[in-house]
């Protein structure tokens, strides 16, 4: 096989300004992050919202958040994202439209784009977790709480939510790393996230399977340490008294 | 307004891309589903080394995306070819995103496997030892069928998972359902419609398919 090894290859410069091919790496990592903790802050705030809905006895509550998950479970994530990115603004008032189309820069409204349609998508998944979470707890737990006189909201607030959000930790820990995984797309739409600085170095230095194992190499030292942090999270908040709990 | 009967004209192209889509789809499952059998059995072998390297397989695999080993395998499937064949042939798109959804989802599956097998009870290993058969015996004869007819919703589940990432091969500009909906829709001068209808045709069969899995499921309980 005639290729050029070159393990240096990431200290060399790209040709552009002063920048070296490790640059670019840290600034994809860079993107990679900042869209996978916005969109995950939105899946987590709309996630619990709708699997709280889905456990709810209000019946349109309930059935607004199923055909949320079956919508947005059935549909791949990238038609999702083209229909955010290409098909959404044409639909804005034209004010916004311009604005969106025009006057941000393209970076920033793939930017959006991206958080918006990953936020939702990963949302639906958040919210089959935390209505797991919910109905995995015994029924006692709330019948004891409405024996005790506590309000519907009283007691998903003090007596289920905090314990299904501990129980849930493992699913949702690769749910947040799916996140990480999934805003790989956004290369698809134009963003200079981790995947596209890998196919541009891979371009420009022609040196592929360096730029490639670097990527996965970050990909997966991101992905260990994201998972010792839950593992430490999962530990610190564990329900004392549960064969998971480590003895507490 | 949307305008979605010049659809109606495309559906010829649009149906070729679904083929396309389709036979990667089986071909992604029926490779993924070996491969994944044989790392199971690798990763619960008594072997350290063996178990290991099966181990270390699967957690590369499941925490690098999908698109980057389609992008990945697209410039290095090639090269490799060239490599061991010695012949410059051109490899093509779908033989290169075939072996990287092979070796990605056969991690996935493989987990599935080990699960289904290891929910077999041990008295049912150990008869079959008892009996005078062999490992590859009692695997084949005893712990496989049993441990497939447990895990066939969920090896399932993974597939209409898979039929939505197939999606993913846009990115090496192969022509699947949504890429053919695509170009068809920016000649046509309606990328909206197409798109919508593309999404919604995607929506039609995992729906469908969820559902048909959820019934299966009952009917198949052991």
């Amino acid at each position: 096989m005639n290729y050029h090894w070159d393990w240096g290859v990431f200290f060399k410069s790209t040709g552009i300004g002063h920048e070296i091919y490790l640059d670019w790496f840290i600034t994809g990592l860079g993107w990679t992050i900042a869209v996978a903790l916005v969109a995950w802050v939105i899946a987590l705030i709309l996630g619990s919202l709708l699997g709280v809905m889905r456990t709810l006895p209000n019946k349109a509550l309930s059935g607004f958040a199923s055909g949320y998950v079956a919508l947005f479970r059935n549909v791949p994530l990238l038609v999702q994202l083209f229909l955010w990115y290409f098909l959404v603004p044409d639909f804005l008032p034209e004010s916004l439209q311009t604005w969106f189309k025009q006057d941000l820069k393209p970076s920033t409204s793939a930017y959006i784009s991206v958080v918006v349609c990953l936020g939702l998508f990963t949302a639906a998944r958040v919210c089959e977790q935390v209505r797991t979470g919910i109905e995995a707890l015994p029924k006692g737990q709330s019948n004891a709480a409405y024996a005790m006189g506590f309000t519907l909201p009283q007691v998903y607030r003090h007596v289920l939510l905090p314990q299904a959000f501990r129980i849930i930790i493992p699913p949702m820990t690769s749910e947040f790393l799916n996140v990480f995984k999934n805003s790989s797309v956004a290369s698809l739409i134009g963003l200079m996230e981790l995947l596209a600085q890998t196919k541009q170095t891979a371009e420009f230095s022609a040196n592929l399977f360096e730029a490639f194992t670097m990527a996965t190499l970050i990909y997966f030292v991101l992905n260990m340490s994201l998972m010792k942090l839950m593992g430490w999270v999962e530990n610190r908040v564990s329900v004392p008294g549960l064969i998971g709990s480590n003895g507490k | 307004m949307m305008d979605f009967s010049q659809i109606v004209p495309a559906l010829p192209a649009l149906a070729d891309g679904m083929v396309l889509t389709l036979k990667l789809l089986a071909m992604s499952v029926a490779g993924g589903v070996v491969l994944g059998t044989l790392l199971a059995l690798a990763r619960l072998s008594s072997l350290p080394l063996l178990s290991g390297l099966a181990k270390f397989y699967v957690n590369y695999f499941r925490s690098i995306p999908l698109l980057l080993v389609i992008s990945w395998f697209y410039l290095v499937v090639p090269l490799i070819y060239t490599w061991l064949t010695g012949s410059f042939e051109p490899v093509g798109a779908f033989t290169s995103c075939l072996v990287a959804f092979v070796m990605f989802e056969a991690a996935y599956f493989s987990e599935i496997v080990r699960a289904g097998i290891q929910s077999i009870p041990k008295g049912q290993v150990n008869a079959g030892y008892a009996l005078g058969m062999r490992y590859d015996q009692v695997m084949r004869l005893i712990v496989l069928p049993q441990a497939f007819r447990k895990m066939t919703p969920l090896l399932l589940q993974q597939s209409i998972i898979l039929f939505q990432d197939t999606s993913l091969v846009y990115a090496v500009g192969l022509l699947d359902f949504l890429n053919a909906a695509r170009s068809k829709g920016d000649i046509v001068g309606l990328p909206h419609e197409f798109l919508i209808f593309a999404g919604a045709v995607y929506f039609v069969i995992s729906m469908g398919a969820t559902q048909l899995v959820k019934r299966l499921q009952k009917r198949f309980a052991v």
